[in-house]
């Protein structure tokens, strides 16, 4: 039974919780013991059973009394980049080692304020940057899926690792993740489970570590489409303390999903048809293409001609705002400082600091940026850039214009390659995941991976719908179509 | 564009990041890579395009310029790793 409960959808416990079949407390116990017995798999790094149990004590008590907001009392998992009050949020970095945040993000804040119960704080590429979660200070997360019956540990993609792994494997109901170029779609693939990018503005940045602000949203992962409804009405809306934040009214996500696209024009991008893609990959994008067809859609072939300068642009922009923005881990506000030699001084101390405290990766793009912004450079890169994003988005607009209501492409380049299969490659091959993912980011678009098939050897595959901006309700809910089309049912063998 | 071994320690140094001199070669050659992939955008005719500042175009809101927050020193200082008298603490600053 303890194992069941965690094996339950948002709405599924909802609905018991609501119908005080199960209490909360019983589901976030349910959950406690399976993260206890998942150490393997590296996903929580940090556990807060005692705030978990207060919460859900919380969330029983509203549950009695009728009041039950959406979250009311559903155990998740949060990714370690949302600051949370009393609780380590150091974005798997060394230089956040100690630092105990004394607010809480807005997104955690609302999720809480709707009734939800937080497990602990969940692994992840360091300062979100990686497709593998190898870049992480607590270690490599392992991916629940495995190659048959091979025992070849998995990456679980990145940077929401932990996150996608801890949902795959039920050890928590959903999770959050953030997403700067494919980091909620890439792993949601991965691990064959759903994740949203909402249009950017969506979700308030508040209180989530810093990446690359122009590209940073955050979004649910969760085990269904439906869940992800759920869940981000409980997380977007407009926010005073991010000026980027839309002031818009958040509709009813959830009652948007009618399965019903009849008559929705899809739009399939000849440019992501890649030079040596995968034939499983063509063929699950085929297949989707023919579901979403067979529900009502019309299906239209559409061009998006900027797409293959949308990794080099990412890889201008993204390091740049990465270099300003972990400017400030300087060892003197929070977080690492190094040891100093007799007669250093201020510099002695920044430099030490940041050696010791940045992994390798976070370094080489802190460089990148720092030297693409440099007096010299800054045209020749970062304003083209600038430029070339203003056509990626530009492009977009104009199939919207043209009448296509979504888009559909494969969510990733492969399933899930093995931890270290990456290792002798040079940093541009791991870039190359983020390949169908990175220009929904660019472009401020909404983004959903929804897992619709299985490789050979059994690993789950999934499918990207790209939506207009500010249309979540509608992309979920062809999102939903595929969904139900798809029949996605495969679960990893539980080896941990 | 070839980046030297000198150029990757400048960077380092604007960057605030120490790195030994024995491992600036391999970072050089890691930025060729980069930067290699990078020129790409060069193929792009980007005349008349102006550089995007806001993927969504929207005005920043404006509200009354007055104190809305503040009288937090202790909760500020609190994750500093070196604090005094109400201060953040460094080495020698100014000789």
């Amino acid at each position: 039974m303890m194992g069941e409960l965690t094996k339950l959808t948002l709405a599924e416990a909802r609905d018991k919780l609501r119908a005080r079949e199960v209490s909360s407390l019983e589901l976030t116990e349910a959950c406690l013991s399976a993260i206890e017995g998942a150490g393997a798999l590296n996903a929580f790094v940090h556990h807060t059973p005692e705030i978990a149990r207060d919460q859900a004590r919380a969330a029983d008590a509203r549950l009695a009394a009728g009041d039950a907001p959406a979250m009311c009392g559903l155990p998740i998992g949060v990714k370690d980049l949302f600051c949370t009050k009393g609780v380590p949020s150091q974005a798997a970095s060394r230089i956040l080692q100690g630092f105990l945040p004394e607010y809480e993000s807005t997104v955690t804040s609302q999720l809480f304020d709707a009734g939800a119960v937080m497990l602990g704080k969940l692994n992840m590429d360091e300062f979100a940057m990686g497709s593998s979660n190898e870049t992480s200070c607590y270690g490599n997360v392992v991916n629940p899926w495995r190659r048959g019956n091979d025992d070849t540990a998995l990456t679980p993609g990145g940077s929401s690792g932990g996150s996608a792994a801890a949902v795959a494997a039920d050890l928590c109901l959903a999770a959050t993740g953030t997403d700067t170029g494919g980091s909620i779609r890439q792993p949601a693939a991965f691990t064959g489970i759903v994740g949203i990018k909402p249009t950017y503005g969506r979700c308030s940045r508040w209180g989530i570590v810093a990446f690359a602000s122009s590209l940073d949203q955050a979004g649910p992962m969760t085990k269904t489409v439906r869940d992800s409804a759920i869940m981000l009405g409980a997380m977007c809306g407009h926010d005073p303390k991010d000026s980027t934040s839309a002031d818009l009214a958040v509709p009813d996500f959830e009652a948007m999903l009618t399965g019903d696209i009849r008559g929705k024009v899809i739009g399939i991008p000849k440019e992501y048809r890649m030079d040596g893609m995968p034939a499983e990959i063509e063929k699950l994008w085929a297949d989707g293409t023919a579901m979403l067809k067979a529900a009502g859609a019309e299906i239209r072939e559409i061009s998006l001609p900027h797409t293959k300068y949308a990794l080099p642009a990412y890889y201008v922009i993204a390091p740049a705002e990465a270099s300003s923005n972990l400017a400030r881990y300087d060892g003197v506000r929070y977080g690492h400082r190094a040891k100093l030699a007799q007669g250093d001084g201020i510099t002695e101390m920044y430099e030490k600091t940041r050696a010791e405290g940045f992994g390798h990766e976070v370094q080489r793009r802190v460089m990148v940026g720092t030297y693409v912004l440099s007096a010299g450079f800054y045209d020749a890169y970062y304003n083209r850039a600038r430029r070339v994003r203003a056509l990626i988005k530009r492009d977009f607009d104009q199939v919207f214009a043209a009448g296509i209501d979504a888009i559909l492409t494969p969510a990733t380049p492969s399933a899930a390659f093995g931890l270290g299969e990456m290792k002798d490659a040079d940093p541009v091959q791991m870039y190359l995941n983020d390949v169908f993912t990175v220009t929904v980011n660019l472009a401020g678009l909404p983004g959903i991976a929804v897992p619709t098939g299985v490789d050979g050897q059994g690993l789950p595959l999934g499918l990207q719908l790209i939506g207009r901006p500010w249309e979540e309700g509608d992309l979920l809910n062809t999102a939903y179509a595929l969904e139900q089309a798809a029949g996605f049912v495969a679960k990893p063998g539980k080896w941990w | 564009m070839s980046i030297a071994p000198e150029t990757a320690a400048r960077v380092a140094k604007l960057a605030r990041i120490k790195v030994e001199p024995e491992a600036l070669p391999a970072l050089a050659a890691e930025f060729n890579t980069i930067l290699g992939f990078i020129e790409q955008l060069n193929e792009v005719d980007v005349d008349g395009v102006e550089p995007m500042t806001s993927v969504t175009p929207m005005r920043l809101k404006r509200r009354e310029d007055v104190v809305t927050d503040g009288d937090r020193q202790g909760q500020i200082l609190k994750n500093a790793p070196d604090a005094r008298e109400g201060f953040f603490a460094v080495p020698k600053v100014v000789e």
